[in-house]
C-alpha cells in the first residue's frame, strides 16, 4: 500500500466519490480550489452506480422538480458517455383508486413544471402495445427516459482526471481530526484539507459522526433486477401509479425492473441482501404490467443503499458548529438530481450564492443541552 | 408451493453433499438435499442417462452407484431437478423444481456446490466443437458421446489424461494431447501423488495407453489458436516458457474437428459469496474459496462448506470431507456422532493427492499472451481482450470495477466462464495480486430464471403494496 504524500494540503476534500461528490468536486476545482476525492470503494460504486437509472420527472417530488429538470439537462449533455436515452415515460393505473391518485399527483407535478399529460387506455394501447390491456388511465411525460448507472464510475473517473482532480479509490476515511483545517485519517496516512464535503450516501451518518454531528439518517435497501437480452417488449420507461414499479428496456435488449422494494442489510456490513418475498411482489407487478416479460430470464438481482431523513428532503449545506464542513446527501431521486445538486454545492463551497436554494442540513438539530444551560 | 423447515439443508448431491446429508440424517436430523441433476453423484460420479448402460464402465463408476443406493435408502428428503436461485441469511432457500417454486428453511446450511471449470481465452475458443475438459468428461460419462471424429485434448492437469483415455476407449481418434506442464512439473508432484498409489498407477497406465496408441504428446506446449470459421478445422500450438508465455515463432499446426480445452477446476463460490462468508485466494486449492475450519464451518454461524467447494481436494477426498461435515453439523445440534479422527486422516491423505493435481492444473498468467486483442474474453457480452485492456488501463483494476465499466460477467453465465480469465488479464497487465483484484460481488439468481416462473400464479388485487412515498 503506497503511503500518501503528507506534504499535500488541499483546499477541499470530498468524502465519497458518487455522483454528488464528484459533481461538487468538478465545480469547486473549476472555481480554483485544489480538490481531492476520497472513495472507500470505487468511484460511483454505491447508489450512484447500482440504481435503476430511471430519469423520470413523473416520480420526482413536487418541491424537487426544478432541480430534477436541471438534472435531466446535465445527463442529456453527458449523452452516450452515460447511456442517456429519452424514451418518454408512461405511468400506469390499473384500478379506479390508482387512477384517482395518479390524477392528483400528476396535476401537482405538472404545476411544478413537468410537461405531463394524461392518456386514455386506447391511447396507451396505441403507444405501447405490449402493456396489460387492463390499464384504466396513464400519465405521459416526453422528457422521461433513462441512463446507464453502471457507467457512472467510469464517466466521473475520466472527468475528474481531465480536470486534474486527485481521486483516491479504495481508501476509507477512518477518522477526522482538526488542526485548523481537517486531518482525515486513512490506512495510507493522513490527508489534510481546509474544507470537507461529506457526500458518502448510505455511509453519511457514520462520517458526520466523525465531526461530532448526529443526523437522523436512515437507509433504504432498494432492489433492482435485470433480464438477459430479450426481443423488444416496451419502448417507454414504464412506471406504476404507486411508484412501486419502474421498468425499461435498454438499447441492448435487457429489461431493468425496480420500484424501491426492500432488501435487508446495513451499509456498515457493506452488503445488502435480496429478500425473496419483497422481490417477488416487484416481479409480479412487472409481469402484470408487461405480460410478455414472463418468458424473459432474470440474470441478476441486486440492492443499493439509499439514505434519507424523516422529511425525505436533501441534506445540502454547511454544518452548524463545524466551520468549513459541508454535507450533501439524502437526495431522493438522487440519480437524476445528483449532478445538479453537486454543482450547487460546489458554488456554495466556493463562497458564492448557489443559483437555486439548498436544503439546510441543520433542520433536525435538537437544542443542545450544554448550549442551553450556558445561556 | 412447498414450504418446509428442516434441521439441515444440503445444496449439491455430489459425493461430498450426499455423504454429509446421509451422515446428518444418520444422526437423527431432518435433512433436505437439493441438486439440479436428475440423481446424486455430482459431476464426478454422474449417473448415466437411462438407455446408455450402467456407470460401471466408468472409472470408479461403482462408487457413484453405491452412493445413489445408500442415499435412496436413507431418510434424506431428496429434491433432484431443483435449481436453487436464492439463499437468504438464516437460512431460507428458494428453488424452482418441475412442480413449481420451493422454499425451505433450516438453521444449518451445507454448501456442497463442487467445482467449475477454468477456461482461458485464445482465438477460436468460442467456436462450436470446442468444449471444456470437465464438460468433455460429462459428455463421455453420461451420454457416452465422443466430442468429434479427430480430437485435440489440451490444457493442464489430470483431466487431460482422463479425457484422452476416455476418447481412446470410446473408439475415438486423438490428434494430439497438449499439456502446458512439462515432465519436471509432474515429477515435482510425485511425492504428493504417492499418497494415492492407486490413482497414480491408474494415471500412469492411461499415459502408457496413449503412448502405445501412438498419440502425439506435446508437453510444455499450449494452444495459441483454434482454426475454423463456423466449426473447428484445426489448431495451432506453440512451446511455452516458465510463465506459460507462448513462443509464437515456433508454432505447429494440426488438423482436427473437435477440441477439449481446460485448465483444471475452481471452487464454486457463488452461494458463499452471496451469504457474505469470508473467502481467501490459494492457488494450491484452485483459487478463491470460502475460508473453512477442517470440519467445513465458515465464519457465518450455521454455514458449512464441504468438498471441492471449500478448495479443490478431488473426488477421492470428497466423501470423507462430506462425512466429517455431516457429523460436525449433527454435533452442533446436540447429537452424538462417532469420532472423526480416522476420517480426518483419510481425507487429509486424499486431499494431498487432489491438491497436488489442482496446483498442477493452475494456469500461469503468461498464458494470457495467447489471447490477441480481438479474442473474445466474455462470450455472453461479446467483449474482446482489447475492450478489457482499455478499461484496465483507464483504471478499472478490480473485477467489480471491470464489470461495471465493460459488462464483463454480466451475461447469462453470471461470470462463471470469464471472471477468472478477466482477473488473470488484470494481473498480467498490472502486476496486481488476486487479493487486490478481488472477487466479483455475487448476485442472485444463482442461475438465470424465467420471470414468469418466478412470478407464478397471483392475483393483482392480492399483491401486498406498501403506502407510496410522499410526493
Amino acid at each position: 500500500m503506497t503511503p500518501l504524500d503528507p506534504s499535500q494540503r488541499y483546499d477541499l476534500a470530498v468524502i465519497g466519490g458518487g455522483i454528488m461528490g464528484c459533481a461538487a468536486a468538478l465545480t469547486a476545482a473549476q472555481g480554483g480550489l485544489k480538490t481531492v476525492v476520497i472513495e472507500k470503494s470505487e468511484l460511483g460504486s454505491g447508489a450512484s452506480g447500482v440504481n435503476a437509472g430511471t430519469l423520470s420527472l413523473q416520480i420526482k417530488r413536487v418541491k424537487l422538480m426544478p432541480y430534477a429538470i436541471k438534472g435531466h439537462e446535465i445527463w442529456e449533455h453527458a449523452g452516450d458517455k452515460v447511456g442517456f436515452r429519452r424514451t418518454g415515460g408512461l405511468t400506469l393505473a390499473f384500478t379506479e383508486a390508482e387512477a384517482e391518485r395518479l390524477t392528483t399527483y400528476m396535476a401537482m407535478k405538472k404545476e411544478a413544471g413537468a410537461p405531463i399529460e394524461m392518456k386514455s387506455p386506447a391511447e396507451v394501447a396505441d403507444m405501447e402495445p405490449g402493456l396489460n390491456k387492463g390499464v384504466v388511465l396513464a400519465s405521459y411525460c416526453g422528457e422521461d427516459g433513462y441512463a446507464n448507472s453502471s457507467m457512472t464510475g467510469v464517466y466521473y473517473r475520466k472527468r475528474l482526471s481531465d480536470a486534474g482532480i486527485t481521486a483516491f479509490e479504495n481508501l476509507a476515511v477512518e477518522g477526522i481530526d482538526r488542526d485548523g483545517g481537517f486531518v482525515l485519517k486513512t490506512a495510507r496516512g493522513v490527508i489534510r484539507a481546509k474544507r470537507i464535503l461529506i457526500s458518502c450516501g448510505g455511509w453519511v451518518k457514520e462520517v458526520a459522526a466523525m465531526v461530532g454531528v448526529d443526523l437522523p439518517v436512515r437507509v433504504r435497501i432498494n432492489t433492482v433486477s435485470v433480464t438477459e437480452r430479450c426481443a423488444p417488449v416496451v419502448s417507454h420507461v414504464i412506471g406504476h401509479a404507486t411508484g412501486l414499479l419502474t421498468l425499461k428496456q435498454k438499447a441492448n435488449g435487457t429489461v431493468l425492473i425496480g420500484g424501491g422494494w426492500q432488501g435487508r442489510g446495513t451499509p456498515a456490513e457493506g452488503r445488502g441482501e435480496v429478500v425473496a418475498d419483497s422481490l417477488l411482489t416487484n416481479i409480479r407487478l412487472a409481469q402484470f404490467a408487461v405480460p410478455a416479460l414472463g418468458s424473459c430470464r432474470i440474470t441478476r438481482i441486486w440492492t443499493g443503499f439509499e439514505a434519507n431523513v424523516p422529511d425525505f428532503y436533501p441534506l445540502a449545506g454547511a454544518l452548524d458548529g463545524v466551520p468549513d464542513a459541508f454535507i450533501l446527501a439524502c437526495v431522493r431521486g438522487g440519480y437524476t438530481i445528483g449532478p445538479y445538486m453537486g454543482h450547487l454545492m460546489g458554488q456554495l463551497i466556493l463562497g458564492g450564492q448557489p443559483e437555486m436554494p439548498l436544503f439546510d442540513p441543520n433542520r433536525f438539530a435538537v437544542p443542545d443541552a450544554t448550549a442551553a444551560s450556558a445561556s | 408451493m412447498i414450504q418446509e423447515t428442516f434441521d439441515v439443508i444440503v445444496i449439491g448431491g455430489g459425493p461430498a453433499g450426499a455423504s454429509a446429508a446421509m451422515e446428518a440424517a444418520g444422526a437423527g436430523l431432518s435433512v433436505a438435499l437439493l441438486d439440479e441433476g436428475v440423481d446424486a453423484g455430482g459431476q464426478v460420479y454422474r449417473a448415466p442417462v437411462s438407455g446408455t448402460g450402467a456407470s460401471s464402465g466408468q472409472p470408479d463408476g461403482e462408487i457413484g452407484d453405491a452412493l445413489r443406493q445408500n442415499l435412496a435408502s436413507s431418510t434424506v428428503t431428496c429434491l433432484f431437478g431443483h435449481r436453487v436461485w436464492l439463499v437468504e441469511q438464516g437460512f431460507k432457500l428458494h428453488a424452482l423444481g418441475s412442480e413449481g417454486p420451493v422454499s425451505l428453511q433450516a438453521d444449518r446450511l451445507v454448501v456442497a456446490a463442487g467445482a467449475q471449470e477454468r477456461h482461458r481465452p485464445i482465438p477460436g475458443w468460442t467456436l462450436p466443437g470446442v468444449i471444456g475438459l470437465a464438460g468433455a468428461t460429462n459428455l463421455l460419462k453420461s451420454q457416452k458421446i465422443l466430442p468429434g471424429q479427430r480430437t485435440v485434448v489440451a490444457g493442464s492437469g489430470p483431466l487431460l489424461l482422463l479425457v484422452a483415455q476416455s476418447i481412446l476407449k470410446g473408439g475415438g481418434e486423438l490428434a494430439a494431447v497438449i499439456d502446458a506442464n512439462g515432465r519436471t512439473d509432474w515429477l515435482r508432484r510425485l511425492p504428493a501423488m504417492m499418497a494415492r498409489p492407486r490413482l497414480m498407477a491408474r494415471g500412469t497406465k492411461w499415459l502408457a495407453d496413449l503412448v502405445r496408441a501412438g498419440v502425439p504428446l506435446y508437453s510444455r506446449h499450449a494452444l495459441t489458436r483454434i482454426e475454423g470459421s463456423d466449426e473447428v478445422t484445426g489448431v495451432t500450438l506453440a512451446p511455452i516458457d516458465d510463465e506459460w508465455r507462448p513462443d509464437h515463432t515456433a508454432q505447429v499446426s494440426l488438423s482436427c474437428d473437435a477440441v477439449c480445452y481446460g485448465f483444471g477446476l475452481m471452487p464454486a463460490t457463488a452461494i458463499t459469496r452471496l451469504l457474505g462468508a469470508r473467502h481467501a485466494y490459494d492457488a494450491a486449492t484452485g483459487g478463491w474459496s470460502a475460508v473453512t475450519a477442517p470440519d467445513g464451518a465458515t465464519d457465518i454461524p450455521g454455514l458449512y462448506v464441504t468438498g471441492d467447494g471449500a478448495g479443490i481436494s478431488g473426488a477421492d477426498a470428497a466423501i470423507s470431507l462430506g462425512r466429517i461435515t455431516g457429523r460436525a453439523v449433527a454435533v452442533s445440534l446436540g447429537r452424538s456422532t462417532p469420532a472423526t479422527g480416522a476420517l480426518m486422516k483419510e481425507a487429509g491423505r486424499a486431499a494431498r493427492f487432489g491438491q497436488s493435481m489442482t496446483g498442477l492444473a493452475m494456469p500461469r498468467d503468461g498464458i494470457m499472451e495467447a489471447a490477441t486483442p480481438d479474442t473474445i474474453v466474455c462470450r455472453c457480452e461479446g467483449l474482446t481482450r482489447r475492450v478489457l485492456d482499455e478499461a484496465i488501463d483507464a483504471g478499472s483494476r478490480t473485477l467489480n470495477g471491470l464489470k461495471s465499466a465493460t459488462r464483463c460477467g454480466m451475461g447469462p453465465c453470471g461470470g462463471r466462464v470469464c471472471e477468472d480469465s478477466a482477473a488473470a488479464l488484470i494481473a498480467h497487465r498490472t502486476g496486481l495480486t488476486r487479493q487486490d483484484i478481488g472477487q466479483a460481488t455475487a448476485r442472485p439468481p444463482l442461475r438465470p430464471m424465467p420471470l414468469g416462473q418466478l412470478a407464478g400464479e397471483f392475483n393483482y388485487s392480492d399483491l401486498p403494496m406498501p403506502e407510496p412515498a410522499p410526493q
